[in-house]
């Protein structure tokens, strides 16, 4: 790694921001599907559903609505980096003095500031239907904490969609499953009520103790064993998929 | 010793792979200091591999090659601080706007005054009306222009050229033509690959015939020339080429100039 990695990747950062900035409608669309998501659970479906919990369905269903965010954004990630690797921009740049992991570390970066800025339009049409939280400052920086980990996780493995895809459609499909994921896991109804086998599966595939340990620190809830499961899935599919990602980056390049 | 220094790029025993699909059989070539070398071949010659190669952006299965006195395998690095690469593959960014392309190149290169470097380029090549477009606007033509011109900036010693007017109209075929060889009379190394034969005779000091992976002919225009039974004298009739009615129909004054079409209207 050079002395000019932070530089190079810091231009490189402003690029794709600008490519961002300019089609806006990416974030909207990102986040228009996850908000259809929240306003059909919250006002057509959660009448019937009972949670169990005190608190107003709109609190406990968006932990898992911004899994959905970041699971549908991050398909962009994959879609940019397999634009530029169709279009070349990508074999210039990897032909110039520059840091080569600046290349990639800049799409992770963009997909970062994405990401979030659509996780906060998500929260505020969340609060203007009603979800509140009385959570502390380091509660709601831990949530944020979770968030980021998270997205850094999944775009690692859009990276590695983005590099190998051989289609634009192949670039982004990896992300329907991601976005299914939620459903299956304790985001919109408590685990409790699934039968056997569809339980055993949602109560131990990652989603469940992400959605399970965002929701405790929203509600103030004592945060129990969920977090540290949480954690250790978001660190280990982080560690895979940045593992992964890079092999294949270097098989690109042989 | 003297062709030691004067060597900008030399090539050795060059080979490479895919799958089972042998691409380069053993290329052999050198390139001087200052010259236009064409690498002419068809489709699927490995054209585009040798140029990969040499830019690092490909791993070499075995041989040497050599660009700037540095190994491209083990010093990739400064291999890439003495090139620049344009052509086929090399691209654009569609959603930036030529100006921000240019000093996208410029950062990168971490030179001073980005901006002026990219408004010496686009009055260069008469992209200066379009500059603030996004490249998605941009005729073919415009586009391979800006893409030459990104090439340039930082004055790399050595250029490579992949295909540089596949798919380009007459004129802005010749307008690259005349980039080539401004820079090749500023000093500058250029490897050009081509399947345009008409191309590598307007351009290049010598000329390498790159056939199924392998280097059949390599010399200047005469040499390759004197490959054939000496010329007959034969009264033939001379009739136009489709060129010369292109340009006595489209106005014979604007070649090699920038045409005024109305892409160049912002």
């Amino acid at each position: 790694m050079t002395a000019n990695f932070f530089g190079d990747t810091a231009v490189l950062l402003g690029r794709s921001l600008r490519h961002i900035t300019r089609s806006l409608d990416t974030i909207i669309t990102t986040t228009l599907m996850p908000i259809a998501f929240l306003l059909l659970f919250v006002y057509v479906f959660g009448g019937a559903i009972d949670t169990g919990s005190g608190d107003s369905y709109v609190t406990y269903l968006l932990p898992g609505i911004l899994l959905i965010t970041i699971a549908s954004g991050i398909a962009y990630t994959a879609f940019r980096l397999f634009t530029d690797m169709q279009g070349g921009i990508f074999e210039r740049l990897q032909s110039m003095p520059i840091a080569r992991s600046s290349v990639l570390w800049a799409h992770v970066l963009t997909s970062l500031v994405a990401n979030l800025t659509s996780v906060v339009v998500v929260v505020l049409v969340a609060l203007l239907i009603g979800f509140r939280s009385g959570a502390g400052v380091l509660a709601w920086l831990a949530v944020a904490g979770i968030l980021i980990l998270v997205t850094l996780a999944l775009t690692w493995l859009a990276i590695i969609a983005g590099l190998s895809a051989k289609t634009v459609d192949g670039a982004s499909a990896f992300s329907y499953p991601l976005i299914l994921l939620p459903f299956i896991s304790s985001a919109f109804v408590p685990t409790h009520t699934m039968p056997g086998p569809v339980r055993f599966f949602a109560e131990h595939q990652p989603v469940t103790s992400i959605v399970n340990a965002m929701r405790d620190l929203l509600t103030q809830q004592k945060v129990n064993a969920d977090i540290g499961i949480a954690l250790a899935w978001c660190l280990g599919i982080l560690i895979v998929a940045y593992a992964l990602a890079m092999a294949t980056y270097r098989r690109r390049t042989a | 010793m003297t062709m030691q220094q004067v060597r900008a790029i030399h090539v050795h025993g060059l080979k490479k792979s895919y799958k089972r699909l042998e691409v380069l059989r053993g290329v052999d070539f050198d390139v001087a200091r200052g010259s236009i070398f064409a690498l002419l071949g068809s489709n699927g010659a490995g054209k585009t591999t040798v140029v990969k190669i040499l830019s690092t952006l490909l791993k070499a299965d075995a041989g040497t090659a050599n660009v700037n006195e540095f190994d491209v395998a083990a010093n990739a690095a400064n291999v890439r601080k003495s090139i620049s690469l344009a052509g086929q593959f090399a691209a654009v960014d569609e959603i930036l706007s030529g100006r921000e392309n240019l000093v996208l190149v410029a950062k990168l290169r971490q030179l001073k005054a980005p901006s002026r470097i990219a408004d010496d380029l686009l009055r260069q090549f008469s992209l200066i009306d379009a500059a603030g477009r996004k490249v998605s606007t941009y005729s073919g033509g415009m586009r391979r222009r800006l893409d030459i011109a990104m090439s340039l900036v930082g004055n790399s010693p050595i250029i490579f050229l992949d295909e540089p007017t596949t798919g380009l109209d007459p004129e802005a075929r010749i307008e690259v033509w005349r980039a080539v060889k401004e820079l090749a009379e500023q000093g500058t190394t250029v490897l050009l690959t081509t399947q345009n034969l008409a191309e590598a005779e307007q351009l290049a000091d010598r000329i390498a015939i790159l056939h199924k992976g392998r280097i059949i002919v390599n010399g200047t225009l005469a040499e390759l020339k004197q490959l054939l039974p000496s010329a007959k004298v034969e009264y033939v009739e001379k009739q136009p080429t489709l060129e010369d009615v292109f340009f006595a129909i489209v106005g014979a004054d604007d070649k090699g100039k920038p045409a005024p079409t109305n892409e160049e209207k912002p």
